[in-house]
């Protein structure tokens, strides 16, 4: 009696045994499925942080606009003087935003959102202002640190380089 | 001939070929008999999918219009001619555009194959959706055939998965700046959006690692699960005895059910549609050439920018409600929504004849109007209030309140059918699904014709 009994649990014992290793197998499996799906870091150049050099300081006019298509990103000079590197990504859904010089402002392609020349969203739907990188002035050479654009919530003089 | 059995010896000595012939084929190719068409059906892998013998009232053209057979007619074409492309097809960013293009000017019939790949793709996603109204007006949804509606919104997924994935791979400015969008859109999914985007991605950004994981995706996972649930779909059509009757559920049943084997007599009717079929797709391929634009230029967004057509009226979605309702609340209500249909409760079931009943024909009509109607006003009301508009969506203004009357809107019309034409609850359902799909076709409508430069409202003419 008691031996079947002992008999019994034993087997369900060894029975659960089975099964905790089994879930433990199929989150093994899952965790190298979820491993191959995580985002391949060294895909772009753009993870890694390298310098871009733009140029030196008299380059670019108070007031202006230059783009960087090698380095997908525009430099605004503000009319005080200050420097901003903008990513050339639309905040919405990331299509390429031009520089319209003829209305001194950013217009999407693709919905219509526009942004002012600090990256200021001007008409919707981008749901925030333009991306960032930081700016360096060293012996009034303009350099630009490419990695991952800063994401912003508000335009802020904090922003702004200064020489 | 041995009669008894199926594996005893035979009799007599047999030769090779014959020998050989019957371990591939032990059962009767070209069954004469009722018993052999049987076995045939029973043993015949493929054909063992498929019930045995089937209602003679199902088998009439118009009950299903053979938009399920046509579905896979057409995912066959497309692994066909899909195996042919990837053997010019190179997955690298530098490389696609132009093994598209040399595919095209090089390869005799390189053009016409990517063709019928290309057509095929698109009359799959509304032969399908055309499928999934069948299966709703009829009311084939109910008692053993749930759960078979399930496993169909999964293939739906898997078509729209395939279809998108596809998009990607000629690595052209369309191709390119679509998925650019629609990946977009991952990023405002709550909490983990901006990593559901990098997966999808395969990185921070559309590249080499973007490219590699559609292409996996769309050669590899995608038809094999697509194989996998079809079997499964169809398996559950013959446990169900075939499709749905067309006569009305309240009729009682007949003294002698009329049965007929399914070969011939449905299986010859499904080969004939599906010749049928490829020779449309053909002579469409013969005649007009997939589009093919400028190799990608991630610097430049074409003005406008538009998704794959099928995905055009969530895009529109984007332009009308904050985003965390156009890529999250909706959709996912829009989903669990679908997948509910054969769950509600339905006193009675109705099935059978299309439209389920004349009210259900009028009710249905009355929502596929309604709906387009409104959606149509709609779309311009806001278009020109927009215009004058600035700032960022509210979540309130362009969210809450319109989910909310959009809800208040559809109770009202539900209360409509039931008060003025007596309707009942399956016509109910039926009728609201007709609304909602009216409204998402007019959207892809409204997206993909009245959508110009910076997406403003203009006239597909001008
Ligand atoms: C339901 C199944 C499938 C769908 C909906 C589908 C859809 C598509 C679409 C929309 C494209 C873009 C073609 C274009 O430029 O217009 C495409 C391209 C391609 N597909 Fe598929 N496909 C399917 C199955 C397959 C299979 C099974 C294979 C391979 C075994 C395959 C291989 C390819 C290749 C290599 C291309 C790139 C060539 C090109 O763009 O023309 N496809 N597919
Ligand atoms: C690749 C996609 C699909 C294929 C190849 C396919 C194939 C089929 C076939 C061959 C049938 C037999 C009757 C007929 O031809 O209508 C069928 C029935 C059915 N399908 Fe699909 N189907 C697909 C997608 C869907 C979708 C998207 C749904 C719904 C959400 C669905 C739900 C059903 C149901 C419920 C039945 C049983 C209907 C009845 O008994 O009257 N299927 N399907
Ligand atoms: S991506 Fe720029 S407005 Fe939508």
């Amino acid at each position: 009696m008691s031996e079947s009994i002992q008999e019994s649990s034993r087997r369900s014992f060894l029975g659960r045994l089975w099964l905790v290793l089994g879930g433990v197998a199929l989150a093994e499996a899952v965790w190298i499925v979820v491993a191959f799906f995580q985002p391949r870091r060294r895909s772009g150049a753009r993870d890694a942080e390298t310098i871009y050099v733009a140029g030196p300081v008299e380059r670019f006019e108070p007031g202006t606009v230059t783009p960087f298509p090698d380095g997908r990103f525009y430099l605004t000079r503000l009319a005080d003087g200050g420097f901003l590197a903008l990513n050339r990504e639309c905040t919405h859904l990331g299509c390429t935003v031009p520089w319209v010089a003829a209305e001194g402002r950013f217009v999407c392609p693709c919905h219509a959102s526009s942004f002012d020349m600090r990256g200021e969203v001007l008409g919707p739907p981008a749901p925030r202002p333009l991306d960032h990188f930081p700016v360096r002035i060293e012996n009034r050479i303009v350099k630009v640190v490419l990695g991952s654009p800063i994401r912003r919530r508000v335009v802020a003089d904090s922003q702004v380089t200064r020489a | 001939m041995p009669q008894r059995g199926d594996h005893s010896p035979p009799l007599a000595p047999e030769g090779l070929v014959r020998r050989v012939w019957r371990s591939v084929f032990p059962h009767p190719v070209l069954p004469r008999s009722e018993r052999e068409r049987r076995r045939t059906i029973l043993e015949f892998f493929v054909l063992h999918l498929r019930p045995v013998r089937v209602l003679r009232s199902t088998l009439r053209y118009t009950h299903t219009f053979g938009l399920g057979g046509s579905s896979l007619t057409l995912v066959a074409l497309m692994v066909g001619t899909g195996a042919l492309l990837m053997l010019a097809y190179e997955p690298t960013p530098d490389r696609a555009y132009l093994s598209v293009v040399a595919l095209e000017r090089d390869t005799l019939f390189g053009g016409l194959v990517r063709n019928i790949h290309h057509w095929c793709a698109n009359i799959l996603v509304v032969v399908v959706l055309a499928h999934l109204l069948r299966v709703l007006f009829t009311g084939g949804f109910h008692g053993p055939r749930q759960f078979n509606w399930v496993i169909g919104c999964g293939l739906l997924g898997l078509v729209l998965a395939a279809n998108f994935t596809g998009y990607l791979l000629p690595w052209d400015q369309l191709a390119y700046w679509a998925v650019t969008i629609c990946t977009g859109m991952l990023g405002y999914v709550p909490w983990i959006g901006g990593w559901l985007q990098a997966v999808a991605r395969g990185g921070p950004e559309i590249g080499a690692s973007t490219l590699v994981l559609f292409y996996a995706f769309h050669t590899t996972l995608l038809p094999v699960l697509l194989g996998l649930v079809m079997g499964l779909h169809f398996w559950r059509v013959r446990k169900a005895g075939g499709v749905v009757d067309p006569r009305p559920s309240g009729e009682p049943p007949e003294s002698e059910p009329q049965h007929v084997s399914t070969l011939p007599e449905l299986l010859l009717r499904e080969l004939a549609a599906a010749l049928a079929l490829v020779a449309v797709v053909c002579v469409l391929a013969a005649l007009v050439d997939a589009p093919l634009g400028a190799a990608a230029n991630p610097g430049m967004s074409p003005n406008p920018s538009k998704a794959p057509w099928y995905f055009v009226g969530f895009q529109e979605l984007q332009l009308h409600f904050h985003p965390l309702f156009a890529v999250v609340v909706i959709p996912v209500a829009a989903v669990l929504a679908l997948l509910a249909v054969p769950y509600l409760r339905y006193e009675p079931e109705m099935s059978g004849p299309w439209f389920l009943s004349a009210r259900g024909r009028r009710s249905a009509a009355l929502a596929a109007a309604a709906g387009a109607a409104a959606t149509a006003v709609l779309v311009v009301v806001d278009g020109l209030l927009l215009q004058s508009r600035a700032g960022t969506p509210g979540l309130i203004g362009r969210g809450l309140l319109p989910a909310a009357g959009f809800l208040v809107a559809v109770t009202g019309f539900r209360r409509l059918l039931a008060a003025r034409l007596g309707a009942v609850k399956a016509e109910i359902v039926q009728a609201t699904f007709v609304l909602c799909f009216a409204v998402w076709a007019m959207l892809t409508v409204v997206g993909v014709f009245f959508r110009g430069p910076g997406m403003a409202l203009a006239w597909p003419w001008g």
